[in-house]
């Protein structure tokens, strides 16, 4: 890229309604379409759009974080000059860690001012999503915008949790509203914004001096009329998963080609933690229909309309269908799964019945033996 | 530097010349192998669980693909600060340099390399070989009989066995004769090209071996008999397990057929025992509506569309509807057009079968070839082999 941009994850306060899925984890390592987890998209677009160094706030429970991203050298982000970098809460008093994402970004100002880049583009980690971020900065460019928003125009409402919206022709937002408001407006902001570095620090010291520390709801709403906030339209598929129905629906609408094609391909490629799993194994009696497969599993029975993280074993005469079983699950002979999610390391022995309904799959947690 | 017990010399740089369209622009390591893997991986993975972290790898035929591959050999294990993987192609000396003449001259080329690490041991490989083997267990095996040198010895078919080096052993491991490639083989216990030396041996038979006239300066052919003459000890370590020179294109077959039986004979599930490699990254397989996989191995990348039985598919293949792929090697980002018919094929990478074809027949033994890129309209004539 042309402009040196920071890449800025923000992890702090993410809207997640998981449920057990985020029991253990935070809502940036959940498991989606078979091999990744949800932020390798916005990693890997920012990857692909040529920023080479990307600080991700993480906020609690990021253990599983840490093991996914390591180096971050999966995502090639492990060089000599730039690269990830973690950050955590840096705070004394441990009631400070519930404070909003300004008073984070404040503790850890340093880094921001140690750096050279430019501009700076923040996201959050559970857009489901292929941005071309240089397209955005020169979005940002050509409209002399203060604050770029990315936004999407949706053709029918998301079962996720988005702020919507309202933006005049000229492309200048004039109103974004909470996740739980009912303006009229089919534009949902995509939770990335692009600004000056100079601009962030300034928001992040003003509104802190005010009592002010959530970036969107404080900094950027209160300073729509003074600042030139301006919408980038993206028009590739966007998946907000942060509820579990939105988690569920995403996850099955890889299953149609054309946006399988799509997300893990345009602009970029998707890149996740790799693993030396050796390629599927369908076996004599196996069925397989409309079926999203990772690497590592074993296919003995029937797979319809599901998806399969790395590893799953399905045993003879076992049937699963619009079901989601991630990495290292089993189900046993003869079991029937239907309308699951099933967490990591699930066993289901054999001959049983699991059924969920559509529209309020069954969850069943880590680990869990059934 | 430390001194290394034991060190690898993995020999790389064969032609592979019975692997035809395969190994145009390729060295033989490199070839694929098992929906993601190539040749080499196997080798390289034993040595990472077997405790080596020093690895020569020799290469002169073809290396640009092979070495792009192996890189700093990262996803073995083998970026160390002390030791790791080391490209060892042959150079200019002094006084002119020379190729690699034989499997023997290519390691005396680089016994500056050896000596760099002092060792006690060499274990010398070859990147041709399908096989799970722990190196150290015939390290201890090499200790334990105060052997010379170790080689291990598989039982073969009596039919094959005149493919390779045999081995007469007694009742302590022992060996007594040792024939290259006999016209008529008095043993079936084949080399497996898997050789333990203790290094000071070596170095003098390496030596010695330089200065003979009329030496091709191979192993099996010149210092492995010389050393027998000679009535250093000479140990074999009996190896049970899957073993598989992947040297022609029908074995190459073979060795992929093997992988898609209900229980293979070759596990590639052991957590103890994963067969590293580079992976590409890609997303999980999409098995459309349309599509039906049996008896088969199919890697990310894929999306299949059409019908694919006892098969292996590599990353990115790309089955359309009514495509039928049956007893074939799909190589990576292979485009199968709609209502294609594949049989007993290995189609190289990148080649794009357009829609309708018709490769092989179902009545026949042989193998189809498509090579790497290749573009296969309808009326196509494609390169067979017949089974020997």
């Amino acid at each position: 890229m042309k402009h040196k941009v920071l890449g800025v994850v923000n992890l702090i306060h993410e809207t997640d309604e998981l449920e057990r899925l985020t029991q253990s984890r935070c809502l940036a390592t959940v498991p989606f379409g078979a091999r990744y987890r949800l932020i390798d998209f916005v990693l890997s677009s920012m990857v692909n759009s040529g920023i080479s160094q990307v600080a991700v706030f993480a906020h609690t429970k990021f253990r599983s974080l840490m093991d996914h991203l390591g180096s971050g050298k999966h995502w090639d982000l492990q060089h000599r000059q730039s690269g990830l970098f973690i950050l955590p809460p840096a705070t004394d008093d441990i009631q400070e860690i519930s404070r909003g994402d300004l008073y984070h970004f404040y503790q850890h100002r340093d880094y921001f001012e140690r750096s050279t880049w430019e501009y700076v583009v923040i996201t959050r980690s559970h857009m489901v999503c292929n941005v071309d971020f240089e397209a955005v900065i020169n979005h940002h460019l050509e409209q002399e915008a203060d604050i770029t928003v990315v936004c999407k125009r949706e053709t029918q409402p998301s079962p996720g949790k988005a702020r919507k919206v309202k933006m005049e022709d000229d492309g200048r937002i004039t109103s974004i509203q909470d996740h739980y408001g009912r303006m009229l407006s089919d534009i949902v902001s995509m939770e990335m914004y692009v600004m000056r570095k100079e601009l962030l620090m300034e928001l992040v010291e003003t509104s802190l001096a005010q009592g002010q520390d959530h970036l969107v709801r404080h900094a950027i709403f209160s300073r729509l009329g003074q600042l030139k906030v301006h919408g980038y339209m993206y028009e590739g598929y966007l998946g907000v998963v942060n509820t579990l129905t939105s988690y569920y629906d995403h996850s099955m609408s890889l299953l149609q080609p054309e946006v399988w094609k799509e997300l893990f391909y345009q602009p970029g490629p998707i890149y996740t933690k790799v693993k030396d799993e050796p390629p599927a194994r369908y076996t004599s009696g196996s069925h397989v229909s409309n079926s999203l497969i990772a690497n590592g599993c074993r296919i003995e029975g029937t797979v319809l309309n599901s998806i399969l993280f790395r590893g799953v074993h399905v045993e003879k005469g076992a049937l699963i269908k619009d079901s989601i079983i991630m990495q290292n699950g089993k189900v046993g002979e003869n079991s029937f799964v239907s309308n699951c999610i099933l967490d990591k390391d699930v066993q289901v022995e054999g001959n049983r019945d699991l059924r969920g309904t559509e529209g309020t799959p069954f969850l069943a947690g880590k680990k869990r033996v059934i | 530097m430390g001194r290394k017990e034991m060190i690898a010399m993995l020999l790389a740089g064969g032609e592979g010349k019975r692997l035809g369209v395969l190994t145009k622009d390729l060295a033989k390591p490199a070839v694929y192998f098992g929906g993601k893997y190539r040749i080499i991986d196997f080798t390289l993975s034993n040595c990472a669980h077997s405790g080596i972290d020093t690895v020569g790898v020799l290469t002169q035929y073809q290396p640009l693909e092979l070495n792009r591959y192996l890189g700093i050999g990262s996803p073995w294990g083998l970026d160390r600060r002390d030791g790791g993987m080391t490209i060892l192609p042959p150079y200019m000396k002094q006084k002119g340099g020379v190729w690699y003449k034989g499997t023997a001259n290519a390691i005396y080329q680089n016994m500056a390399f050896i000596e760099r690490y002092n060792p006690e041991y060499v274990l010398v490989i070859s990147g041709d070989h399908i096989y799970k083997m722990d190196y150290e267990l015939m390290l201890q095996h090499h200790k334990r009989c105060e052997a010379d040198v170790t080689i291990a010895g598989i039982a073969v078919d009596w039919k094959e066995a005149s493919r390779f080096g045999v081995m007469h052993v007694d009742d302590e491991d022992r060996i007594t004769a040792f024939e290259e490639k006999p016209k008529n083989p008095t043993s079936n216990i084949a080399s497996m090209g898997v050789y333990i030396f203790s290094w000071k041996a070596l170095q003098k038979y390496l030596i010695y071996d330089e200065a003979s006239r009329g030496s091709s300066h191979d192993f099996g052919k010149d210092v492995i008999p010389a050393m027998m003459r000679d009535g250093l000890r000479l140990h074999c370590y009996s190896y049970k397990g899957y073993w598989k020179d992947v040297g022609t294109i029908e074995s190459l077959w073979e060795a992929n057929m093997d992988l898609i039986a209900d229980e293979p004979e070759l596990s590639l599930y052991d957590p103890k025992w994963r067969i590293y490699s580079v992976n590409p990254n890609m997303p999980a397989q999409l098995t459309t509506e349309t599509a039906q996989v049996t008896s088969s191995f199919v890697t990310e990348g894929c999306i299949l569309e059409g019908t694919v039985d006892r098969s292996v598919l590599f990353f990115g293949v790309n089955a359309e509807k009514g495509s039928y792929i049956s007893e074939s090697v799909i190589m990576p980002n292979v485009r199968i057009g709609e209502g294609a018919r594949i049989h007993r094929a290995i189609i190289g990478e990148g080649a794009v079968i357009q829609a309708g074809v018709i490769i092989g027949d179902p009545l026949d033994d042989a193998i189809t070839v498509v090579a790497v890129d290749q573009y296969v309209a309808v009326d196509h004539e494609l390169l067979e082999v017949e089974p020997s």
